[in-house]
């Protein structure tokens, strides 16, 4: 019972800092990014690296977050600047192009076998005796990470200037840059932070499970994406929730159904989204006079 | 608009698909596959442009119906005393009945109509981004369900034994059949009611046209050519897992659609020609050919690499597609040219 509740709250956490990594971009590119997993896989794979070369654990972490948001920029400058006009469609299949490019090019580089990365081993013992030796220190740890990066995100965005302008361009983005806000400062700054974001994320989830492979945080994206659209894109707070409720629930299912069962839970949670979706179109947690997300 | 031009849109891209399946019938026996391979391909992406196309919505919920058609017509042509033999764990009426070539591919079909109109009953109420998301999650409970329940199907493991009934000549005629059935529908009223809501949602619904109703229209419509599309995918293939049918296929079709240009038939049928032309040629690049006396050798994987590039690439160039979204029309070569419609 406490490891489920751990468990969920863990999960809920990691897939909440995806949640809000994802909703960053949305919010002022109104680009759903389907190689943000991609970007945690560049970053688990600098961990491996790390780790073979006996690198320091400092240095890895700091190689991990460079090479992150490097490929962020990247992306921003060659795809999302020259598409910033096109459809939606148009900008949701270059991102798969990207995605499919990343991974291929792991799959070239490094195999399509599995490779370990050994950082922080000792955060995977269990926090006490008892009732507590089913839960981990990387438990506690993914979810006061994500409190605190939350909460720091949370000061950036409402108390400082570069992040009133971020509220602007993802409230009306047009109107925005008509009364000042530069467009490109704002949208590199959306880009780099949720470069940041999925440089943590792939920390956490290496140390978690350290075999890393080209499908490395695939499945956990495409759950991501899925609740933040379920929660509400239109806000970052009903993304952020949105993430944080389809990872509970993911891992509620996956620790409470019974073996025969459990094989199933990807349908279980696919349906229970469907339902939502049906029920609550413009997102699960969105206020209840909002509209259903346009596609402007 | 005059009937000639009308009937140039579907003569020009049935006699492009033709002409691939011209070449394939010259080239070696050991390249025949990268033909019969686009023609499937062409198969898929007109599944899909019926209703992507013609009604604007994103669907990633497509490939499930190939999936369905592709496993349902697999299996019931496996002969019963190979199916028992390999599938205890069937339903009795799957394990000890099989079809010919013929009436698995409309078996395909119709059960692909059939899900298709049962999961678009309730979706078809959803658009943009929910529908794009709700469509996602029929694919991942359709691959989940396909890859567990081994009462229906292979489960985890590859279904082979399926008979290699899909040539060139079956997939040219399969691939014409389905760009037929897209040029009649989209010609057809309820094609332009479609495009009438895809344009503008609330002028259609003023003039008194169901937007659910006709989206779950072309939503069954693709549904059917989908699973006959999987069906002819399976039956060239030979063999299938359900990883076949599940991510990759369905980003590579998509691709396709919106590298050609969604918003045309001749996009679907150019953008999947040209990336399954490019994906066959790369991956036999790395075997070694030559071209023009330039000897070519790439390493393995390379192909896939080159394929993301050229995607986006493309699409950065030119953001509405290959073709613009515009059909093939005669006076275009002879009159000057008109603008691009942005049509998306």
């Amino acid at each position: 019972m406490l490891q489920t509740a751990f468990n969920a709250l863990a999960l809920g956490s990691v897939y909440a800092l995806m949640a809000v990594g994802i909703g960053l971009v949305f919010g002022v590119l109104r680009l759903v990014n389907f190689a943000y997993g991609q970007l945690i896989m560049a970053g688990a794979y600098t961990l491996v690296i790390g780790s073979d070369h006996n690198w320091p654990e400092w240095g890895s972490i700091l190689a991990c977050f460079g090479v992150v948001i490097a490929l962020s920029l990247l992306m921003e400058i060659g795809l999302f600047r020259p598409l910033r006009r096109a459809s939606p469609a148009t900008m949701l299949v270059a991102t798969f192009a990207v995605a499919f490019l990343l991974q291929s090019i792991a799959l070239l580089k490094f195999g399509p076998l599995v490779k370990t990365a050994t950082i922080f081993p000792g955060l995977f013992d269990p926090i006490g005796h008892g009732d507590f030796e089913t839960v981990r220190w990387i438990t506690i740890v993914a979810i006061f990470c994500a409190v605190v990066a939350l909460g720091a995100l949370t000061l950036l965005i409402a108390k400082t200037t570069i992040g009133l302008h971020m509220r602007a361009a993802a409230a009306d983005f047009r109107t925005a840059r008509i009364i000042g806000v530069k467009a490109n400062e704002v949208v590199t700054l959306a880009v780099v932070l949720s470069g940041i974001l999925a440089a943590a994320v792939s920390v956490i989830l290496v140390v978690e499970d350290p075999f890393v492979e080209p499908q490395f945080a695939l499945r956990d994206t495409i759950i991501v994406l899925v609740g933040v659209v379920v929660g509400g894109l239109d806000r970052l707070w009903t993304a952020t929730l949105g993430g944080f409720a389809i990872g509970v629930v993911t891992s509620v299912f996956t620790d409470e159904l019974s073996s025969a069962h459990a094989v199933y839970v990807d349908s279980f949670v696919f349906g229970l989204v469907i339902l939502v979706l049906l029920i609550r179109p413009e997102g699960l947690f969105a206020p209840f006079t909002a509209r259903p997300v346009e596609r402007a | 608009m005059r009937p000639l031009s009308r009937l140039s849109e579907l003569m020009f891209p049935a006699l492009l698909v033709a002409a691939v399946a011209l070449l394939g019938s010259f080239t070696a026996r050991a390249n025949e596959i990268h033909f019969r391979t686009a023609l499937v391909d062409v198969a898929i992406v007109v599944g899909l442009y019926v209703f992507i196309g013609n009604s604007g919505v994103l669907s990633f919920g497509q490939i499930s119906f190939v999936a369905v058609g592709a496993f349902a017509a697999g299996l019931m042509t496996i002969s019963a005393d190979v199916k028992r033999g390999i599938m205890p764990d069937l339903f009795p009426i799957l394990k000890d009945h099989s079809l010919g070539n013929v009436e698995s591919l409309l078996l395909a079909a119709g059960l692909g109509a059939v899900f298709a109109l049962l999961v678009g009953l309730p979706l078809m109420r959803l658009s943009g981004l929910a529908a794009g998301i709700a469509t996602f999650a029929v694919l991942g409970i359709t691959h989940n369900v396909l890859f567990n329940y081994t009462k229906i199907g292979p489960g985890a493991t590859a279904l082979t034994n399926i008979p290699e009934t899909t040539g060139l000549l079956q997939g040219l005629v399969g691939a014409l059949i389905a760009i037929a059935i897209a040029w009649v529908y989209q010609l057809s009223r309820f094609g332009r009611m479609l495009r009438a809501t895809r344009e503008d949602p609330a002028a259609a619904q003023a003039v008194g046209v169901s937007i659910h109703r006709q989206r779950l229209l072309a939503f069954t419509l693709s549904g059917a050519l989908c699973g006959f599309a999987g069906g002819l995918f399976v039956h060239q293939a030979g063999t299938i897992t359900t990883e076949d049918v599940y991510l990759n296929l369905t980003f590579l079709t998509l691709a396709m659609l919106v590298v050609g240009g969604v918003g045309s038939l001749l996009g679907a049928v150019v953008g999947a020609l040209l990336i399954s032309g490019l994906n066959s040629f790369l991956t036999t690049a790395e075997a070694g050919v030559h071209v023009l006396g330039w000897k070519i050798d790439l390493h393995d994987g390379t192909h896939l690499v080159v394929l993301g590039v050229v995607m986006a690439l493309v699409l950065v160039v030119r953001p509405g597609g290959l073709t613009g979204g515009r059909e093939f029309r005669l006076p275009h070569l002879l009159s000057r040219r008109r603008p691009a419609e942005a049509r998306t």
